[in-house]
């Protein structure tokens, strides 16, 4: 199998997906496919950044940012969400401003990057806490129902009764961002990346602009997770500071994204729904009897597949897959027999 | 307010008291960094299985205090080494950012195997010290002996390693895991060991805290951050600056909690890290290269 038979089989699944609510799925499966989509996206944009190298721990901030930013305006001022929305996407860019520069202008990278993002989310987190005369503190907060009586849906509130409505608008975020991955992916600044992962000091002595390249990235990556945000809180119409920011989600999308691999275009989409399945499954098969059990498989789960399977599932299946028959491109050494996969980063 | 507030001087010297602790788990941690280079994000949940140990030993086994936390110590010593031998060492080769992860899914298990084994309530071992006053100023006898004893473990692991054989050939190997096992030390062993000896400091963090705090699933969450945070900003892998960044860091915890509220604390701590960092990225005190 090519990668072109490969991409045809892609937009065939994609077609399906998008009739699926036309079946009548019943209220958990289509929640179910929701979810996967969301956290498809939002993984997704985690790993824009991270497959280049910027192993973030801390888009737990962004998504918080998104999810806290535009309920709170909505039940204290009554602004709209899409109004509200504006101005997340404008504080998580300047955050990821504020916080990328530095940390690309004085090269912090590898476990200083992770563990400075990680100090972000958590402020985040705390700060959420902290204010909680305003957000609910752990509690958490829920939007104000704006429906007027007998509407299913309201643009203005951005709540929608009928899920098949945020079926199809989380539809549309999902495939914006594999686009956005695409495009990223055949950009220059793809290139000039992966070359400062390789070896910053090389990439910036043939004329790479090592700060800004980083920071265009990762304020696309940080804008994108707000947006995420903003959707997990307009259609869960809750959120509460532990399942939008802090460690405990930043870890997560991380997880996710390593599980289903980085280095392909549907990987992330591919760990969210395999987290989703693996945690549902568990949750239906013992959550109920006994509590916590469910995490446990999950948690041993995730060890082993980060020991045994670096390149996570897609990857390794895609691998395998493209190696079997013969590419006319290039040559099946390595990584370059999985044709349009950006070779993963190594150590030299 | 009066400039010289006895309530300030009180949460001055709480949070002397409580750099000690932090300074003993920054320690443990440092340790494992520095010489086998890999960041256990999963440190702090160590010390939480090591709590409940002490906990299940005391309340539900009616042993001894002193054998309670004997046999905490020990477990915890000992899920160090099996922590290294097969989460870690299979992923030694491994991209740095998997080597984090895989630790990320220990805290994971670590925190469900607890919560399966004794649910999400709050647990204590029913023994309060009270606390003695001294000019005025109340201090809390279990923070004194956990700052006593916190301070004595990092002098006993201070002197280990640089009085003994094996202390030695630890430090060397932090220098320059290439060339060590070509002079003859064997470096897996070394490794295990200092994972022992990392988990024995969080065993021993655990008997101190298990005196003052609750015991509950999440409450690694409540350290661990903080934990490596304070690593980072000493220089990770540096034992000295992370023994003074932990007071600094619980300077911050302790007054900034007093003047505002406990998680301002906090914010102010972290947003005193990423401040920090920026100023010197390297970590306070940057190991000398």
């Amino acid at each position: 199998m090519t990668t072109k038979h490969l991409r045809i089989l892609g937009l065939a699944l994609l077609a399906l997906l998008a009739l699926a609510p036309l079946l009548g799925l019943g209220v958990y499966p289509m929640h179910l496919l929701i979810m996967a989509m969301l956290w498809g996206f939002i993984y997704t944009s985690w790993a824009l950044m991270g497959r280049l190298g910027m192993v973030s721990l801390g888009h737990g901030a962004f998504l918080g940012i998104g999810a806290y930013t535009v309920v709170l305006l909505w039940n204290a001022e009554g602004l709209p969400p899409l109004a509200g929305s504006a101005i997340a996407v404008l504080v998580a860019a300047s955050l990821a401003l504020l916080i990328g520069y530095p940390c690309f202008r004085f090269k912090i990278v590898g476990h200083y990057f992770a563990l400075v993002t990680l100090a972000l989310a958590e402020v985040v987190r705390l700060v959420i806490v902290a204010m909680r005369d305003v957000t609910g503190g752990s509690l958490g907060v829920t939007p104000v129902p704006g429906l007027q009586s007998g509407a299913t849906g309201s643009l203005w509130a951005l709540q929608f009764s009928d899920r098949i409505v945020w079926f199809y608008v989380i539809l549309v975020f999902w495939v914006l961002a594999l686009y956005v991955w695409h495009r990223v992916d055949r950009s220059m600044s793809r290139l000039a990346l992966q070359a400062i992962s390789e070896d910053e000091d090389a990439a910036a002595s043939i004329g790479i602009d090592v700060t800004r390249t980083k920071l265009k990235v990762a304020v696309l990556s940080a804008v994108m997770t707000c947006i995420g945000g903003v959707l997990y809180a307009q259609y869960q119409m809750y959120v509460n500071p532990e399942t939008v920011s802090g460690i405990g989600v930043s870890l997560q999308i991380v997880f996710g994204v390593i599980a289903g691999g980085m280095f392909v275009m549907l990987g992330p989409t591919f760990g969210a729904v395999f987290l989703l399945a693996l945690q549902e499954t568990l949750r239906v098969l013992v959550g109920n009897q006994v509590h916590g059990l469910d995490l446990l498989i999950y948690g041993a789960l995730l060890i082993f597949f980060i020991i045994y399977l670096p390149k996570g599932i897609l990857g390794t299946i895609l691998e395998k897959v493209t190696r079997t028959e013969p590419t006319t491109v290039a040559p099946a050494s390595g990584n370059a027999g999985a044709g349009q996969v950006p070779a993963p980063r190594g150590r030299p | 307010m009066e400039l010289f507030d006895i309530f300030l001087l009180e949460a001055v010297i709480n949070g002397l008291l409580l750099g000690g602790l932090l300074a003993l788990l920054a320690l443990g941690l440092n340790l494992i960094f520095g010489v086998i280079d890999v960041v256990w994000i999963s440190y702090a949940e160590l010390m939480m299985v090591g709590m409940y140990a002490i906990f299940w030993m005391y309340t539900e086994q009616g042993a001894s205090l002193p054998l309670a936390f004997a046999f905490g110590i020990a477990l915890v010593a000992i899920l160090g080494a099996a922590m290294h031998q097969f989460i870690v060492r299979p992923v030694l080769s491994a991209e740095p950012i998997n080597q984090l992860l895989v630790t990320g899914g220990v805290l994971f298990f670590l925190q469900a195997a607890a919560t399966v084994a004794f649910g999400v309530e709050f647990r204590n071992i029913g023994i309060r010290l009270g606390g003695v006053s001294v000019a005025d100023v109340n201090l809390s006898i279990a923070r004194l002996i956990a700052f006593t004893v916190a301070l004595a473990a990092i002098v006993a692991t201070y002197l280990f390693l640089n009085r003994t054989y094996t202390g030695t050939a630890i430090r060397a190997i932090s220098q320059d895991r290439a060339i060590m096992p070509l002079m003859g030390v064997n470096a897996g062993k070394v490794y295990l060991l200092t994972s022992a000896m990392g988990g024995a400091l969080a065993g021993i963090a655990a008997c101190l805290l298990v005196l003052q705090y609750d015991v509950h699933p999440a409450i690694g969450l409540s350290f661990g951050p903080i934990t490596f945070l304070i690593c980072v900003l000493g220089g990770l892998g540096n034992l000295v600056g992370g023994f003074i960044a932990a007071f600094i860091f619980a300077q911050f915890i302790s007054v900034g909690g007093y003047i505002f509220k406990i998680e301002w604390g906090y914010v102010m701590a972290f947003g005193f890290f990423i401040v920090m960092m920026f100023i010197k990225p390297e970590g306070l005190f940057a190991k000398r290269r």
